[in-house]
């Protein structure tokens, strides 16, 4: 059993066009008026009629204000000493999906502190910035709170993140080593 | 003599580059944005230069709110190769661009942008006519020919030809359609168009656009004024409708569709050639704003200013109207009858402000007559010109980017069916209305 399809007969003023294209056009305007009037859609702005239009950022003047938790590009924190506060434990590469942290311990010279990362390389490429690292960390030493982008790679050689790059926008965190125990 | 000679070229000068070409230009921009801004879009606006020199290279350069485009456009069309295809007829290829361009060019000689400029003082008739007392200089329209109508659509149906050889000598099938269509579609809409402004010729009784502008200060009841749209409605739909379509734009852009020619009888053009059909298409749809303002939108006129200031039928009202403008627009901004806030809370301030120029008009007239300066007038005159012109090119790029294109059977059946059935019986009724005037 074929489906009927019945159409509709356009009416004689739906055939004339006129008041169809007068009902698009005041579609149109309105939307030309809003975007006219105010350039972003998402600052507030001063004047009420302002608060429409358009939602696109001009991305290198405007930049977008993260939320707090984004998970940006990594860093690695720092003790009272400024030496790095990771202990090497390991944690963070057994549990990184993308298996894109590579550490390679060392002994410490501080007797307080068994082992230290000799080198500590994130390949930033590969990353999925999952956050998972950050929360096996059972020492507060990783963190991705910086708010960056992890910028754009000519040569894969520079996606390797190094101990001491990463350190740089380290700062000194007072969390208590290996958490709270009393 | 020498003066009139320099004073045409001056005309020439000024309302060509300055008006048709530079705001031709300036509209291929317009359309982008204004095209954003329908879309929800931000439009072009990265175009930039000194950023190297003045530090941070995007930010700190200069962008001119996107105006910058027009700059890169024209020198990328500029810079382009020039490329005539194997098999083409090259004389005829490189002339249709040129056959394209001169008659959009030379419509624009007998637009009026002004009433003539009068020397000495003049006086007005019991019908508001203006009477020049001492001589009258032709200053704001490059020629004032009593055929003016007639040479509108005589040079407005030239261009076609350009489109038609454009589309043949370009040695392609699709160009080959696109040229094909052009004149189709111009062969179908001529006729309309013609019929719709019969009309105002019928009413007005003159073929000098000057003089229709002059007869549109008259008044219909004492209150409206006899703008060609007031009128002849009608006739001013079938009008525009079918100037849009000579012009072969959206939603009458089959000579050009690019699904399915590719661009028509432009796709063998590259370059400045290019860059030429496209603008004589924008300067088109500015002779098109100008040509609707002068017949149906009153041209110069401005609503009840004649030649020694605004004479005002209803002065006796002014306070009342004062009056209902306030509740009305006080009305819509603090209370508002719909959820879609801002339009109607400019209509409202636009109705308040209205109602403030009434309030101090109520006062300072004098039995309806307000005198003003006559350079005053003249500017007035010129700005209200300028106004429709830029509101006519508003609205259509307006209807460009809200009308799908018609399908090819649909433009021939829309004008043949219906367009110009109804500008014959636009025609009829016109006669029929006037001839008891008449006799
Ligand atoms: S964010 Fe995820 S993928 Fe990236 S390094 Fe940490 S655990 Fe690995
Ligand atoms: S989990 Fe923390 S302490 Fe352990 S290796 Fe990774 S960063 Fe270092």
């Amino acid at each position: 059993m074929p489906k009927v399809v019945t159409r509709e007969p356009m009416s004689v003023l739906e055939r004339s066009f006129v008041p169809e294209i007068i009902r698009g056009l005041s579609t149109t305007i309105k939307h030309f008026f809003h975007a006219a009037s105010g350039q972003n859609y998402h600052e507030k702005q001063h004047l009420w009629f302002l608060n429409k239009g358009n939602v696109t950022y001009n991305y290198p003047e405007d930049v977008r204000t993260y939320p707090k938790r984004y998970r940006g590009q990594h860093r690695l924190m720092l003790r009272e000493d400024g030496n790095v506060r990771c202990v090497a434990c390991m944690c963070c590469s057994t549990i990184c999906p993308a298996n894109c942290i590579h550490i390679t311990a060392a002994e410490s010279d501080d007797p307080s502190v068994e082992k230290y990362p000799a080198s500590f390389v994130i390949d930033e490429l590969r990353c999925i910035f999952c956050g998972f690292c950050v929360e096996a960390c059972p020492c507060d030493a990783i963190r991705m709170d910086t708010g960056l982008h992890v910028q754009p790679f000519l040569d894969r050689n520079n996606a390797y993140y190094g101990r001491d790059l990463l350190m740089e926008l380290g700062e000194l965190s007072v969390a208590i080593q290996g958490g709270d125990k009393s | 003599m020498l003066a009139d000679t320099v004073i045409i070229l001056v005309k020439i000068l000024v309302i060509l580059l300055g008006i048709a070409l530079t705001a031709g230009a300036l509209l291929t921009f317009v359309e982008r944005k204004q095209s954003a801004w329908i879309q929800n879009r931000v439009g072009p606006n990265r175009a930039n230069i000194f950023g190297h020199i003045r530090g941070d290279k995007f930010k700190d350069s200069i962008k001119l709110g996107g105006l910058l485009h027009l700059a890169a456009d024209g020198l990328k069309m500029l810079l382009k190769e020039d490329i005539i295809p194997k098999g083409a007829n090259r004389v005829l290829h490189t002339a249709a661009p040129a056959i394209v361009l001169f008659p959009v060019l030379v419509g624009f000689a007998i637009i009026p942008w002004a009433d003539h400029w009068c020397a000495g003082g003049l006086t007005l008739l019991v019908n508001h006519r203006d009477v020049c007392l001492s001589e009258s200089h032709n200053l704001f329209s490059i020629a004032d020919l009593d055929v003016g109508f007639l040479f509108v659509f005589a040079i407005a149906s030239l261009s076609v030809y350009g489109g038609a050889i454009a589309g043949w000598s370009s040695n392609n099938k699709f160009s080959f359609f696109g040229g094909l269509r052009a004149s189709s579609q111009m062969v179908s809409y001529e006729v309309p168009m013609g019929l719709s402004v019969l009309g105002i010729v019928m009413i007005f009784g003159t073929l000098n656009l000057n003089e229709i502008v002059r007869a549109q200060g008259d008044l219909l009841f004492g209150v409206l004024p006899a703008w060609g749209i007031f009128v002849q409605p009608l006739g001013f739909i079938i009008f525009l409708t079918a100037m849009i379509a000579e012009n072969k734009r959206a939603p009458f852009d089959c000579p050009e569709g690019e699904s399915e020619i590719v661009s028509g009888y432009m796709t063998e053009y590259s370059g400045l050639k290019f860059g030429i059909l496209q603008l004589s298409e924008f300067i088109a749809v500015i002779f098109i704003a100008s040509i609707v303002s002068v017949l149906f939108l009153g041209g110069w006129q401005v609503p009840y200013l004649y030649g020694d200031g605004f004479h005002m039928p209803h002065s006796a009202f002014f306070p009342l109207f004062a009056l209902l403008f306030f509740v009305v627009g006080g009305y819509l901004i603090a209370v508002g009858v719909r959820r879609e806030q801002m339009l109607q809370k400019i209509a409202g301030g636009l109705l308040v402000v209205l109602g403030l120029v009434y309030a101090v008009m109520s006062t300072t007239q004098a039995n309806g007559v307000q005198h003003l300066p006559y350079e005053g007038v003249v500017l007035l005159r010129l700005g209200t010109m300028f106004a429709k012109v830029i509101f006519m090119v508003w609205l259509q790029l307006m209807i460009r980017w809200t009308v799908p294109r018609f399908r090819y059977d649909q433009i021939m059946q829309l004008g043949w069916k219906i367009m110009l059935p109804a500008a014959l019986v636009n025609l009829l009724i016109t006669a029929i209305i006037l001839i008891p005037l008449f006799s």
